[in-house]
């Protein structure tokens, strides 16, 4: 945000910003996909996959809205399946976002500015298909507002004991605070937008969402005010959440369950997964739209690292739980790790070490994190290794509790993978209309790291 | 309206236009400036409401669920005390969250007087380059010390890029 002689200091190999960007030529760049340039034919393949599994999507829950959720695998001790191991998977990959827009831009690391717009708009399409599930999973999805505080004539209100509720309180303002955020990003680019549509019904669609901005310096002045408030009130909030999921289990007497470690090492998996997921997309989306040279390969090597640090956080999350199950020595949290590392479901908790724990480390080689095809291949591993994590939770915990004649197993369902899947369409048709038809980088805070023109001697703001 | 090339000249302009008196000065840019905010003596409230606002929020969530949890709707939850007060930690600071957050945004845009569908300086063709490379400067006509002539000959003195009248 601010003028910053640290910048110049940093020094890497690759600039932030490619050679040859003026501020004109940024607004260009980042417009082109959307005014300008024809889409590329990969963009409709990939669109065209998300859109036949939205189609999935919508099958599996009308389905599920006819015979209830008994067409999933879930029973009797697992009653959570698939619904919640998506739902934590999903809020998980948007924590990256926020982490990106607001963490990074407190603690001055610049180069956010190149993939927060990016981001930000993956945590809110990840949030849209995290807090389906809880519903879905409702029973009688239809009346879920009940989960508010809602006056009612049955005279009754939630229960503010449980973390379940804390869970609608925490996910609902994450979402709406996730979206004002990317909004007020988005104002001023959209003015950009607005000024360089040619079409009069583009120049009208984009100088509506802009509100009429015109870049006023008392404008600039508030703006700046409020997104560094929204940056301030976003971080803790985005601590606060993945706490509170994690309070959904850690509040239960569950083994395996029952543990303090869980907050720390649930957020610090969530922001594993979303940065995965950051570099899931973004590899495929800089080449399609050829935008090496303001996504470098120093923002990809920047986020392996981020991917590296979180990742060993969660291996000292499993190393923890393992540990305390036997040292705590109370038999059913001994069972608990026992079968979960040997039981039935013991073949995922090691595809969980291998996805999450070993395959990762080759991110310490710098060879690997230069090359985007490595990248784009241990993201998508890691973003399985903790799809694979909550699974590892959810179900070997519940499946053999305390007394062995309520033990069972839980096989999930057509439906299960359907629902599944399906919001995997829905996440990235979302994304890839984004991308599409909103600035996908923020063209003002590139603009902030450009060198100022008509200044010599200073290289980078 | 004056155009200029670069945020240092914008500072610079403003900074002048400031010296020779003038109080009905705006800049236009397509990245915040610093300093001009401070040259034209702006201060924001925002920080405050925004407070207040959290402030609200944290007392409305906590006493919601006071409320309901020990007055409307008591319940015996495992001996529990109806004001099981660090059950409520989380939801309160949920609303605190949430109400700093909301306001914060509304706050901005209403004291932005946004969204403005029309604004005179959108009548100089020129100034749609004011969300792209170019930086602006207005001395508005309700400048008390305002006189056409003078204020042209005074933003020419700056050795802007172009000069422009902009109509109401």
């Amino acid at each position: 945000m601010h003028t910053d002689e640290r910048l110049i200091n940093v020094s890497s190999a690759e600039p932030l910003v490619g050679p040859g960007y003026s501020y004109a030529k940024v607004t260009e760049t980042v417009a082109a996909p959307i005014l300008t340039v024809p889409t590329p034919r990969g963009w409709f393949i990939t669109f065209g996959v998300a859109f036949l599994l939205v189609m999935v999507f919508l099958a599996a829950v009308t389905y599920l809205f006819m015979r209830g959720v008994g067409i999933w695998g879930v029973n009797i001790p697992i009653g959570w399946g698939f619904a919640i191991v998506n739902f934590v998977w999903w809020i998980g990959i948007g924590h990256a976002g926020t982490l990106i827009s607001a963490i990074l831009l407190l603690l001055h690391q610049h180069w956010r500015n190149a993939i927060n717009r990016f981001a930000e708009a993956m945590t809110l399409f990840a949030v849209a298909c995290a807090g389906m599930f809880p519903i879905l999973h409702l029973g009688r999805p239809w009346v879920f507002y009940w989960l508010f505080p809602v006056p009612n004539t049955m005279g009754v209100w939630p229960q503010f004991r449980s973390p379940l509720i804390w869970d609608v309180f925490a996910v609902s303002t994450y979402a709406t605070i996730s979206f004002l955020y990317w909004y007020v990003g988005l104002i001023p680019d959209l003015a950009s937008m607005r000024d360089k549509a040619k079409s009069v019904l583009v120049r009208r669609i984009y100088g509506i969402l802009a509100m009429g901005w015109r870049g006023a310096s008392r404008h600039w002045h508030r703006y700046e005010t409020v997104y560094l408030l929204l940056a301030g009130l976003a971080t803790p909030l985005v601590v606060s959440v993945h706490s509170v999921v994690s309070f959904d289990f850690s509040v239960g007497i569950v083994p395996g369950w029952h543990s303090t470690i869980f907050p720390p090492y649930f957020v610090a998996g969530a922001i594993y997964s979303g940065f995965a997921m950051v570099l899931t997309l973004a590899i495929p989306v800089r080449k399609m739209y050829h935008l090496e040279t303001l996504i470098t390969k120093r923002h990809l090597d920047y986020m392996a690292k981020v991917m590296l640090a979180t990742g060993l956080i969660v291996a000292y999350g499993y190393l923890m739980e393992s540990f305390y199950a036997w040292y705590s020595g109370n038999p059913y949290e001994r069972f608990m790790m026992m079968n979960r590392q040997f039981g039935p479901y013991g073949f995922v908790y090691w595809l969980l070490i291998l996805c999450n724990i070993a395959l990762p480390q080759l991110l310490w080689i710098p060879k690997v994190r230069a090359n985007t095809l490595y990248l784009f291949v241990i993201s998508i591993i890691v973003n399985i290794g903790m799809w694979l994590e909550r699974f590892v939770i959810v179900v070997t915990s519940l499946h053999r509790d305390f007394l062995p004649s309520s033990w069972g197993m839980y096989y999930p369902t057509i439906w299960d993978w359907a629902t599944f899947l399906g919001t995997i369409g829905v996440f990235l048709a979302l994304m890839f209309l984004f991308v599409r038809l909103l600035p996908m980088i923020s063209i003002f805070e590139i603009r902030q790291l450009l060198p100022v023109p008509g200044r010599n001697g200073s290289k980078a703001h | 309206m004056a155009e200029f090339g670069s945020p240092d000249e914008l500072l610079k302009a403003t900074q002048q236009a400031s010296a020779a008196g003038y109080t009905r000065v705006e800049a236009y840019s397509p990245l915040p400036v610093e300093g001009i905010a401070e040259t034209l003596g702006f201060r924001t409230l925002l920080p405050l409401v925004v407070l207040i606002a959290g402030i609200c929020g944290a007392v409305f969530g906590f006493g919601m669920q006071y409320w309901i949890s020990a007055i409307d709707y008591p319940m015996n939850i495992g001996g529990r005390p109806l004001n099981s007060w660090p059950s409520f930690i989380p939801v309160t600071f949920e609303c605190t969250v949430l109400f700093a957050g909301v306001t914060a945004v509304i706050a901005l845009i209403i004291s932005n007087k946004l969204p403005q569908p029309y604004h005179p300086v959108f009548n100089v063709p020129r100034f749609s380059v004011a969300s792209d490379d170019r930086f602006f400067l207005t001395i508005e006509s309700t400048d008390p010390q305002f006189d056409l002539t003078k204020v042209k000959s005074f933003l020419q003195g700056l050795q802007p890029a172009g000069v422009f009248e902009v109509e109401e």
